[in-house]
């Protein structure tokens, strides 16, 4: 998990996306402890209430749950739901893009379903 | 409620005017980057709130307190600041022991550790400090006094990369455990971008902005691609500034992004740093 400075991300948003990721790889696991906010702060250099911003996006929507004076955890049932959230967003994280740089390099429809279909030979 | 108020200080060294009517509030357990070029007033403020030196005009508040002559108010405060008010010949443990004395919560421990960490040796002489450690040392007393307000001036003065980047995670560290306001004075911006929770930007003895980093941040960007593009974009904004290169061009602005982005421009974040260069250029 890396924190960008620089990138367009506000840097909760990339704290959130950050942990989402690491639910998804297998690395934080459903019913596993996450690290804490302190940790989150002084591992990436960010404020402690940035941290929890983040973090909060996340307890919002039933990814990680907080348990009293134990710490947070991912909550059983998280992967699939990033999965299907990831899903929808795919046109618009990946084909919008790809898209809109075919049509300045002038590749067309067909350009891109072979180029896709060779991707999946590979 | 607790909080540091600054209301209409002015200070002026002969004609030359440092402060002019600035007023402030440094709320409780924030995080606070004062920024400003050299010169600019930063340093006069930080010992004007902790009655180093009078301000011609104004006054300050601690928790509600004015802090003239008034001792328990300017107990709640610590500034490390660029001089060392400690005696030369003093021993870097004796200044930690002497501490305690001055600053009821001081943790000598705790100071103990913290030298251990930076590899500090505290049976050294004050005097006898390189530039780096001299503010490695001031910095541990102001990491260990526990007072409710701590001000930092040029916290990182001399401090290579490597001892920075300790001390940015001991005080998030320290920050974290235990809440107090910490109001830090820096020219490396960059590096603390992500730490402070509010800034402060001071030109020429003004305050220029006083808000929350992140809503500062939502409010600049830079607005890139060919010449006559941008220029029909950037009509109407608020522009800081802008570099040209051949045809292509990059303007800052200031404001609200607008939702709809033309083919050909190229919308992306403005950091604190470049947004500090150019509101204070």
């Amino acid at each position: 998990m890396q924190i960008n400075f620089n990138s367009d991300k506000t840097i909760f948003i990339q704290i959130a996306e950050g942990i989402e990721d690491a639910i998804l790889s297998g690395a934080f696991s459903e019913e596993s402890q996450i690290p804490s906010i302190t940790e989150f702060s002084v591992t990436y250099k960010i404020n402690p209430a940035t941290a929890l911003k983040g973090i909060n996006i996340l307890v919002d929507n039933d990814i990680v749950y907080k348990k009293r004076g134990l710490g947070m955890f991912v909550a059983t049932g998280a992967k699939e739901k990033l999965k299907e959230k990831r899903k929808d967003q795919f046109y618009d994280s990946y084909i919008v893009g790809l898209l809109a740089e075919a049509k300045r390099l002038n590749l067309s429809e067909e350009d891109i379903k072979t180029m896709i279909e060779r991707g999946y030979e590979q | 409620m607790n909080c540091i108020e600054v209301k209409n200080i002015t200070k002026n060294y002969g004609r030359t005017c440092a402060l002019d009517n600035v007023s402030l509030c440094f709320e409780e357990n924030k995080i606070y980057g004062l920024l400003g070029r050299n010169g600019a007033g930063k340093s006069t403020l930080l010992n004007v709130i902790t009655n180093r030196i009078f301000a011609d005009s104004g006054e300050v508040f601690v928790d509600g307190q004015p802090i003239e002559g008034n001792d328990a108010a300017l107990g709640k405060l610590y500034l490390m600041s660029e001089k060392t008010n400690y005696p030369e010949k003093m021993k870097v443990k004796h200044a930690f022991s002497w501490s305690k004395n001055f600053y009821p919560g001081f943790d000598a421990a705790y100071a103990a550790s913290l030298a251990e960490k930076f590899e500090l040796d505290t049976n050294k002489m004050i005097k006898s400090l390189s530039t780096g450690y001299n503010s490695i040392f001031k910095l541990i007393i102001a990491l260990s006094v526990n007072t409710p307000y701590v001000l930092l001036d040029e916290p990182v003065l001399g401090l290579d990369a490597n001892h920075r980047e300790l001390f940015y995670r001991i005080l998030l560290e320290k920050y974290s455990e235990h809440p107090c306001t910490i109001i830090i004075s820096t020219h490396l911006i960059e590096e603390v971008s992500g730490l402070i929770e509010n800034v402060i930007i001071i030109k020429k003895s003004k305050i220029i902005k006083d808000e929350s980093c992140e809503e500062l941040l939502s409010q600049g960007y830079t607005v890139s691609g060919s010449a006559s593009n941008v220029d029909t974009y950037i009509s109407n904004q608020n522009v800081l500034g802008a570099d040209t290169i051949g045809g292509l061009k990059s303007a800052y602005i200031l404001g609200t992004r607008n939702t709809e982005i033309p083919e050909g421009i190229e919308i992306s974040k403005l950091d604190l740093q470049k947004l500090f260069i150019k509101l204070t250029n």
